[in-house]
């Protein structure tokens, strides 16, 4: 059973990720890319990361796609979407990751033997999100801090890159 | 009774006292009156061409000072030298040496045979027989001369100026014959030159007289050289200078000592000295031209006394002279050879004062034939007679031209003889004095001197016939002068013949006394053949003590004397005397036609004898033009080429290192830099596709990184 | 099919990689090749989540939420520079932005 959801959850995510890319009108484009975090959110799923995949669905999609999607209205990509999509630099761009795949093939070959096994544990007590929450507030509250100080950077920063006058 | 021998420093002393108040004092007790003659430019003295009457009184009273200091200070100088020489005669032996003062005492000198010679000059004073004859001239005729000057230039700008320069050459002439060595005697025989030179261009306005001044000065100095160079060869082989130790030394020389040739160097340097100073062949030509100058300069210091002063050197160096026979035949040569060129210039010259000046020369030719052959006593008598006469007859010359207004051209003149008696007479009496006929001066000096050249074992028969011919045509142009000045009818245009008048007492009294001296002088001189009392051969004895051996050589010579030779030589130069006079008269009294028609047959002759053998042309373009001029060519084009070359090649060189510098930095320097910039910029080409600008592309070179550093680990 | 192992989840998220790699080298829109960025961060995601299973900790995960944050911030402030680049060049495709180009 598990494979089944795997490959259907895989096969969602890269089949939405190559549509994303190859799509001229952008909105499409977008579609797609939720089409494919739909399907990542559900591998979290399957891993047992049930908060995970919550604020996957809800910032990813929910947010950032979002955003995307209010962007791309904002800016009118009629005129784009008639041009070329691909630039002139694509065959040796292809050629490249290709050669980036090829390697990372060959890692993962190299280092399928030293994986040591999974970890088996007893069955948690506490649900996922106790478990996320007591690790994060707990060890890593100095990066949650940061992350929030990010975070007002960045709001700051994209107010002020997309006003008309500063 | 004053010892005069004690003051002998004094005579000179007198004029120079005189000199340094006129020229000093002398602007404020004759402030010059306005003067019509400034800027004269035509024959010599013309300023006796105004009327000056009126000028005379005014004159007059602002010169009074001046004419009784000036020649009043000579007189003294003579009163004094008089009473000297007349103690001097008294004493035992006749010298008398005062040294006041020793200047440049004791510098070190190598003499010739490596002995260490001291250097001394001395300022002292030497009276001798020798000199107490020259002061007695000097002063003497000195002072008639000022007393003549007196009158003569009372009508001229620069009365004290005159006086002044006159007093200051009777001051140096003294120093010149009182000096008891060499040098002091150089200073003498300098400072006549200088006051020749101011002398004879005292008519500054004019140039002629200005270029004169100039000649005169460069042609002696050009003998000064002579004698400097002598005076110092002398005294590296002798160690001294002073006439007393030179003559002792000279006399006890002996020949195995060596320095004969240098000797003769000395004695043939000196002499050119005294060709110099005494106007002999051949720097002579400054004479003529001095004639620019006033007439009684001419009297004093071209014909008595400066002149002369070669002539008293000479004398003066008697010991040396006679040591090297050599040289005195060369002496005896020139003299021979200057006494018969001057008097064939003086033949057809036309200017009263150039025949006179010529007749100077040719005079003093025969002084020095007669110190040529030894015969030294007899060239000082021939110089204190000649000193009489030629002095008469430069001051009658005057006079002359004073009458005529300021003509001086024999040919504009005539038949004076009855409007001027007293110039004329005295004027006789010097003319006969000169051509030699018995009885007055110049015979008896001339006809020794001519006896002298045949006798004397120096002499020769050439140089006396030589003599002979140059007594002739002295004779013959004096009796010239004599009768187209004074006879015939007056050739001069009528204003002139108005005007002439007899000179003022000041100047025919000194005439006077001079033309008496003209025949009373040489009776101290006659020859022994006429046998007459000792008394009147007081000259010879008189200069024995100084021509020392002088006696032991008469005494030679009398043993062996051709007394018949004598008497006829003496009717000889008598009698030509006498034809060469009557010829004269025949030419220009009865027949003016004949001396006419000699010229014009004679052409280049006369010409060359009327433009003096063109002597001066000669010397203008070997000397002036070639030496002077070419040489300042030559060294004008030396340094334009050679030093200005060097100059120029140096920045040539300059400019061109500059440039190679230049080349250097362009090219290598610069090079290498550019060579820098130039690998940037060639390598920036293929660097530079790299930015393209679009972000996309950096990020495939990242990936590109990537499979870089993965194939790194990969290979690993 | 065998069991699912982390290798798959690693190929998996490889190939998501390449995907999204491919994508932002080769896409001239410049909103398409922000959305390929978030592929990649989601590649990533899947990995953390991957081997927080594999090594039965929670620490992936928590990582997973961090690189989400980064995410949205990063999408919102190059959404932003994507807004001004428009305003001023009228264009949304990166060739045209090449102003640095020599």
């Amino acid at each position: 059973m598990d494979a089944i959801f795997f490959y259907i959850f895989a096969l969602i995510t890269l089949a939405g990720a190559v549509m994303t890319i190859t799509r001229s009108n952008a909105v499409h484009s977008a579609l797609w890319l939720i089409f494919s975090l739909l399907g990542v959110a559900g591998l979290f799923l399957l891993q047992k990361a049930e908060f995970l995949f919550a604020v996957q669905i809800v910032l990813y999609i929910g947010g950032i796609m979002l955003l995307f999607l209010f962007v791309i209205m904002l800016v009118n990509l009629d005129d784009a979407a008639k041009q070329r999509q691909f630039n002139k630099q694509w065959p040796l761009a292809i050629a490249c990751v290709a050669g980036v795949g090829a390697e990372v093939a060959w890692f993962l070959r190299k280092g399928v033997g030293m994986l040591p096994p999974p970890v088996i544990g007893p069955a948690p007590t506490v649900g996922n999100t106790e478990m996320i929450a007591d690790v994060l507030f707990k060890d890593y509250l100095l990066p949650f801090e940061v992350a929030s100080i990010l975070l007002l950077v960045a709001v700051v920063g994209s107010v002020i890159m997309a006003k008309k006058r500063i | 009774m004053v010892n005069f021998l004690d003051y002998i420093w004094m005579i000179p002393l007198f004029p120079l006292c005189g000199a340094a108040f006129m020229l000093i004092f002398g602007k404020m007790i004759d402030p010059q009156p306005h003067s019509h003659v400034a800027l004269a430019d035509g024959v010599g003295d013309d300023h006796h061409a105004h009327g000056h009457d009126d000028h005379h009184h005014h004159a007059a009273a602002t010169q009074f000072l001046v004419r009784i200091i000036s020649p009043g200070v000579i007189l003294l100088s003579f009163i004094f030298s008089l009473g000297a020489v007349i103690q001097l005669a008294s004493k035992a032996e006749k010298v008398h040496q005062v040294i006041q003062y020793t200047w440049l005492a004791g510098l070190p000198f190598h003499m010739q045979d490596g002995r260490i010679g001291i250097f001394t000059a001395d300022w002292g004073f030497l009276l001798d027989p020798l000199s107490s004859v020259m002061i007695l001239v000097i002063t003497g005729i000195g002072f008639l001369i000022h007393v003549y000057a007196t009158a003569y230039m009372a009508h001229d700008t620069g009365y004290y100026r005159f006086f002044g320069y006159l007093n200051l050459f009777v001051f140096f002439m003294l120093m010149l014959v009182l000096a008891n060595n060499y040098t002091l005697l150089f200073v003498g025989w300098e400072g006549v030159g200088l006051c020749s030179y101011l002398l004879i261009g005292f008519y500054f306005h004019k140039k002629s007289a200005g270029d004169a001044g100039k000649k005169a000065f460069i042609v002696n100095r050009i003998g000064d050289a002579g004698f400097i160079l002598g005076m110092l060869l002398l005294f590296s082989v002798l160690g001294t200078l002073r006439f007393t130790d030179v003559n002792h030394a000279l006399t006890n020389f002996h020949i195995e000592d060596g320095h004969f040739g240098v000797l003769s160097c000395a004695a043939l340097l000196l002499f050119v000295g005294a060709t110099g100073k005494s106007a002999q062949v051949p720097l002579y030509v400054w004479l003529p031209d001095a004639m620019e100058g006033p007439t009684p300069v001419s009297a004093l210091i071209h014909a008595a006394t400066m002149v002369t002063a070669g002539v008293y050197m000479i004398a003066r160096s008697n010991a040396l002279f006679k040591l090297t026979p050599e040289t005195s035949a060369i002496v005896a040569i020139i003299g021979a050879l200057t006494a018969i060129f001057a008097a064939s210039i003086a033949l057809v010259q036309n200017d009263i004062k150039r025949v006179l000046a010529y007749s100077t020369v040719s005079q003093l030719g025969y002084m020095f034939m007669a110190l040529g052959v030894g015969a030294y006593w007899v060239a000082v008598f021939h110089l204190y007679t000649h000193a009489f006469f030629k002095a008469l007859l430069f001051l009658g010359s005057g006079s002359v031209i004073h009458a005529m207004s300021g003509e001086q051209d024999m040919r504009k003149m005539g038949g004076l003889k009855s409007k001027i008696k007293v110039t004329y007479l005295t004027m006789a009496i010097g003319s006969i004095a000169i051509a030699g006929i018995p009885g007055f001066a110049g015979f008896f000096s001339k006809d020794e001197i001519l006896w002298q050249t045949w006798s004397s074992p120096l002499g020769s028969k050439a140089i006396y016939v030589v003599g002979l011919t140059t007594a002739f045509m002295t004779a013959f142009y004096m009796w010239r002068l004599m009768f187209m000045t004074f006879y015939g009818e007056c050739r001069a245009d009528e204003h002139t013949k108005k005007h002439i008048h007899e000179s003022p007492v000041a100047m025919t009294g000194v005439l006077s006394a001079l033309a008496v001296g003209s025949v009373l002088a040489g009776w101290l001189g006659v020859p022994k053949l006429w046998h007459m009392p000792e008394v009147f051969s007081t000259f010879e004895q008189w200069l024995e003590p100084v021509f020392a051996s002088e006696a032991a050589h008469e005494a030679v010579h009398e043993a062996s004397h051709d007394t018949s030779m004598e008497w006829t030589l003496m009717f000889l130069s008598v009698g030509l005397a006498v034809t060469a006079i009557s010829l004269a008269y025949r030419f220009y009294v009865q027949r003016p036609s004949i001396p006419e028609s000699i010229r014009q047959s004679s052409g280049p002759l006369y010409t060359a004898l009327l433009n003096k053998w063109y002597v001066d042309e000669i010397y203008d373009f070997l000397f002036v033009n070639g030496l002077c001029k070419g040489g300042g060519t030559l060294l004008g084009s030396f340094d334009r080429n050679v030093v200005d070359g060097g100059v120029n090649g140096v920045g040539w060189l300059t400019k061109f290192i500059s440039k190679v510098s230049m080349w250097w930095d362009t090219w290598i320097v610069d090079g290498l830099v550019r060579l820098v910039s130039l690998i940037v910029k060639l390598s920036s080409y293929p660097v530079r596709i790299l930015q393209t600008g679009s972000t996309q592309s950096y990020a495939l070179v990242f990936v590109l990184g990537i499979v870089a550093i993965f194939g790194y680990y990969v290979t690993r | 099919m065998g069991p699912i192992t982390t290798m798959h989840y690693l190929v998996l998220s490889s190939a998501l990689l390449l995907v999204g790699a491919i994508g932002v080298l080769t896409r001239r829109n410049i909103v398409v090749i922000l959305m390929s960025i978030e592929l990649i961060l989601n590649s990533v995601n899947i990995n953390l989540v991957a081997f927080s299973r594999h090594w039965n900790q929670v620490h992936g995960q928590v990582f997973a939420i961090f690189m989400i944050t980064l995410a949205v911030a990063e999408a919102a402030v190059g959404l932003g520079i994507l807004i001004a680049l428009f305003r001023n060049k009228e264009t949304v495709l990166a060739d045209e932005v090449d102003l640095l180009k020599w």
